[in-house]
């Protein structure tokens, strides 16, 4: 019961991480697209704040303070009863609240496979896809080091 | 005597209308968007979120599009936005080994784990003005290569298996990371709180400050032991989630300086280090702060305190460009009482001056004024 938890608190930060790294056009047009039900009771939000972005000494040694960054947050609570919540960098309320009704969604078990296979998996896939493309340009340019042959004469 | 005075508003208000007007510029030529902004002015929406201690691109084009271009006025308006929301929390420390890198190279490794990747650099580039961009042709899509997916350790760890570079810096066990947003400045002052203040301190001044490091001001051989830009996820710890939020990606730069260090009465000889992290693809500003970050360290080290990039004081104090613009560009502010005390004050010791080093004509002129 413990490891089936843990699944399923790591499938639903996977998918909260999925919406939050989209644009929220997609995931607007997604929706849409899939039908799925924007009714919902806002418990929080959509709200916008700020983030302190921390990074470490060298790398991997002590935190510290970067700089902020913009989030909106938004809870919300299904006419089911279940509870969403999604915290996303940037000002986009519409997106915010889409994606916490998305994991309020995906916590209902009649709703969580609809959920998967209409809205995050072509999100996924679609970010999946700029990945690949960025990594491939970026190999484009590493450096092959040859070693000059000196001539015999 | 003073008296007050009032007036201006008119003028005021049409100043900011003549500023609206000259803002726009030209009406038959099209206004910029913001997204034409981010996508081909990115470099300068990078400085102005690290400056303006500000992660979001939009907020910082528009900054640059009211300011007229005018970097430090947008990286003021920026700041001054920032106050306006609620602050959400602190995020985990972000990880830069495993960050989807666009560039990262090394001037120390040749062939380190991952490989030289030079991303979209303009080093190697002829320094040639362009004028097909003037024209505005087509650009190609760029070359991609299939790879397998390798890891990239920063070069920090492979240094580190000789034992003859300095760890990661470390604070003491229950430091709290400081927070030069929430308490004033105190000097001196912790590694971490440096850092946080050089990572948004002025691009031109930490440049200038780390040229003279290399220049012979406190000089300690540094080599670029590793740049690397590209997207880091971030995550936030929140109580409503049995795990840390995740809140989507940012860009940022890491540099890590290697500086030789040939020992003193605190530290045998060995490498040090400078640490760079900025937000956005600012390779020229991480290398700057990783030499101003090695030369701060001067008193940790055990070095002499002999030049202005190892005086934390001095640095810190002044890195700040949105300080240091309120200071100096208040002096244009109307200052006339100021002025006319001063103005009595030096009337009054040029007489006495003159009275001690010339007292006939003194007197003279004295009769002659009465």
């Amino acid at each position: 019961m413990r490891g089936q938890e843990a699944r399923d608190q790591a499938e639903r930060k996977a998918a909260m991480a999925t919406l939050a790294q989209s644009s929220g056009d997609d995931i607007v047009r997604l929706w849409n697209e899939a039908g799925l039900p924007s009714q919902a009771e806002l418990l929080r939000g959509p709200e916008t704040g700020l983030v302190t972005l921390r990074g470490r000494i060298g790398g991997g040694g002590a935190p510290f303070n970067v700089g902020e960054a913009t989030v909106t947050r938004a809870t919300v609570r299904l006419p089911s009863g279940q509870v969403g919540h999604c915290y996303a960098l940037g000002r986009d309320k519409q997106k915010a609240k889409l994606a916490a009704i998305a994991d309020a969604l995906w916590q209902d078990p009649a709703r969580r496979a609809e959920v998967e296979i209409r809205l995050i998996a072509p999100l996924r896939s679609a970010l999946a896809t700029a990945h690949e493309k960025r990594r491939a340009e970026t190999a484009a340019t590493k450096v092959d080091f040859f070693t000059m042959v000196r001539g015999e004469d | 005597m003073y008296v007050a005075v009032k007036g201006g508003e008119a003028a005021i208000a049409n100043a900011h209308g003549l500023l609206a007007d000259r803002r726009r510029g030209d009406r038959s030529v099209p206004a910029l968007r913001l997204d034409q902004i981010v996508e081909q002015l990115a470099l300068g929406v990078d400085r102005v979120m690290s400056e303006g201690s500000l992660y979001d691109r939009e907020l910082a084009a528009l900054a640059i599009v009211q300011a007229r271009g005018d970097m430090i006025e947008a990286i003021f308006l920026v700041r001054a936005y920032r106050t306006t929301l609620p602050r959400f929390g602190y995020s985990e420390p972000i990880d830069t080994g495993t960050m989807l890198v666009e560039r990262r190279v090394s001037a120390t490794y040749k062939d380190l784990p991952g490989g030289q990747l030079l991303g979209p650099t303009f080093d190697y580039t002829h320094r040639l003005l362009d004028p097909e961009l003037a024209a505005g042709a087509d650009v190609a899509e760029p070359l991609q290569r299939e790879t397998e997916a390798q890891a990239m350790p920063r070069v920090s760890a492979i240094l580190a298996r000789e034992g003859l570079i300095e760890p990661d810096g470390e604070m003491p066990g229950d430091h709290v990371p400081g927070d030069i947003t929430r308490e004033p400045l105190e000097f001196p002052m912790a590694r971490d709180i440096r850092l946080q203040a050089l990572s948004r301190g002025d691009e031109g001044f930490l440049l200038a400050l780390g040229y003279s490091t290399q220049r012979g001001y406190a000089r300690n051989h540094p080599f670029v032991g590793e740049i690397r830009i590209g997207e880091v996820e971030l995550e936030l710890d929140v109580p409503e989630l049995p795990f840390a939020a995740p809140l989507g990606t940012v860009r940022v730069t890491e540099c890590q300086m290697v500086n030789q260090f040939k020992g003193s009465a605190k530290a045998p000889p060995q490498f040090t280090r400078g640490y760079g992290l900025v937000f956005g693809q600012s390779e020229r500003k991480a290398m700057a702060m990783a030499l101003c970050d090695r030369a701060l360290r001067a008193s940790e080290l055990g070095e002499d305190i002999v030049a202005a990039a190892q005086d934390e004081e001095f640095v810190i104090s002044h890195s700040d460009n949105v300080q240091a613009t309120g200071f100096v560009e208040h002096l244009k502010l109307p200052h006339y009482v100021d002025f006319q005390a001063e103005l009595d004050l030096v009337r009054r010791m040029r007489a006495e001056y003159e009275a001690r080093e010339n007292p006939a004509k003194a007197e003279e002129k004295r009769e002659a004024a009465e």
